[in-house]
């Protein structure tokens, strides 16, 4: 699946977009982002408050619990500040 | 309902948005614009610009389902949405929201409605540049209370009044 980062996300983890391959039993959108969280640095830090970003299933938002299987591109990003 | 949501790099000009959206209709009574600008601080620190990042594609499709959300709530006749990204300056507008409905409430709810799911649900982030550096802006806890206000019962602004 392609997973695509924003604002502060995309600037800690260094680069807008990448494609993974999550193992089996990384269910949700929380699970993904405890997995996103082990690869590294600079994803331990984007990921460091998991309660303040917000996540996006092909192009809608997404709460943390929301089964990612089937999913063609998922966004990680802060609160929105957009208007 | 005439509905167009455009996300542009360019500048706007409310003026000929508002008449494109009342053009050869006669059923309008009342065309409310809303314009948001670019102010020159930020929390009361001088800003040289800021810049607006966006998802594209989950932006449009976003802000439309808002539009259509609405049209479901008002009686409207036509809403245009438009809202820049890139390098922005002070003084520059950032977003404009135009709604169109034969009575005035109408068109003042729904574009209130409109800009407070934009501020809080639209993927789009601003980055400020002071003279010392650059920021990313947190979101406002009171833009979430000002977006939850129309869920309240009934779907109306109920939470607000």
């Amino acid at each position: 699946m392609k997973l695509c980062y924003f604002a502060w996300v995309r600037e800690r983890i260094g680069k807008p977009e990448e494609d993974v391959e999550p193992p089996a039993g990384v269910a949700t959108i929380a699970d993904l982002m405890a997995w996103l969280s082990g690869r590294g640095d600079e994803y331990a830090r984007a990921f460091d408050n998991p309660k303040v970003i917000r996540a996006a299933i092909d192009r809608a938002h997404a709460r943390p619990d929301a089964v990612i299987s089937g999913a063609r591109e998922i966004a990680f990003f802060p609160p929105m500040t957009g208007g | 309902m005439a509905a167009m949501v455009r996300l542009q790099r360019e500048p706007f000009d409310a003026g000929s948005e508002m008449a494109l959206l009342k053009r050869g209709r006669g059923d309008i009574g009342a065309v409310v614009t809303f314009t948001g600008v670019c102010r020159a601080d930020e929390a009361g620190a001088p800003l040289v610009a800021m810049t607006l990042e966006h998802y594209p594609g989950m932006a449009e499709a976003e802000i439309g389902r808002h539009v259509d959300d609405a049209e479901r709530r008002w009686p409207l006749f036509g809403v245009t949405v438009i809202h820049r990204y890139g390098r922005l300056e002070p003084g520059e507008d950032i977003v404009l929201v135009v709604t169109a409905a034969a009575h005035r409430q109408d068109a003042f709810a729904a574009a209130e409605f409109l800009m407070d799911y934009l501020k809080t649900c639209a993927p789009f982030w601003k980055q400020v540049e002071y003279a010392g550096g650059k920021t990313w802006v947190d979101a406002k806890l009171s833009d979430d209370a000002l977006a939850d206000r129309w869920t309240g019962p009934g779907g109306r602004r109920e939470a607000a009044e």
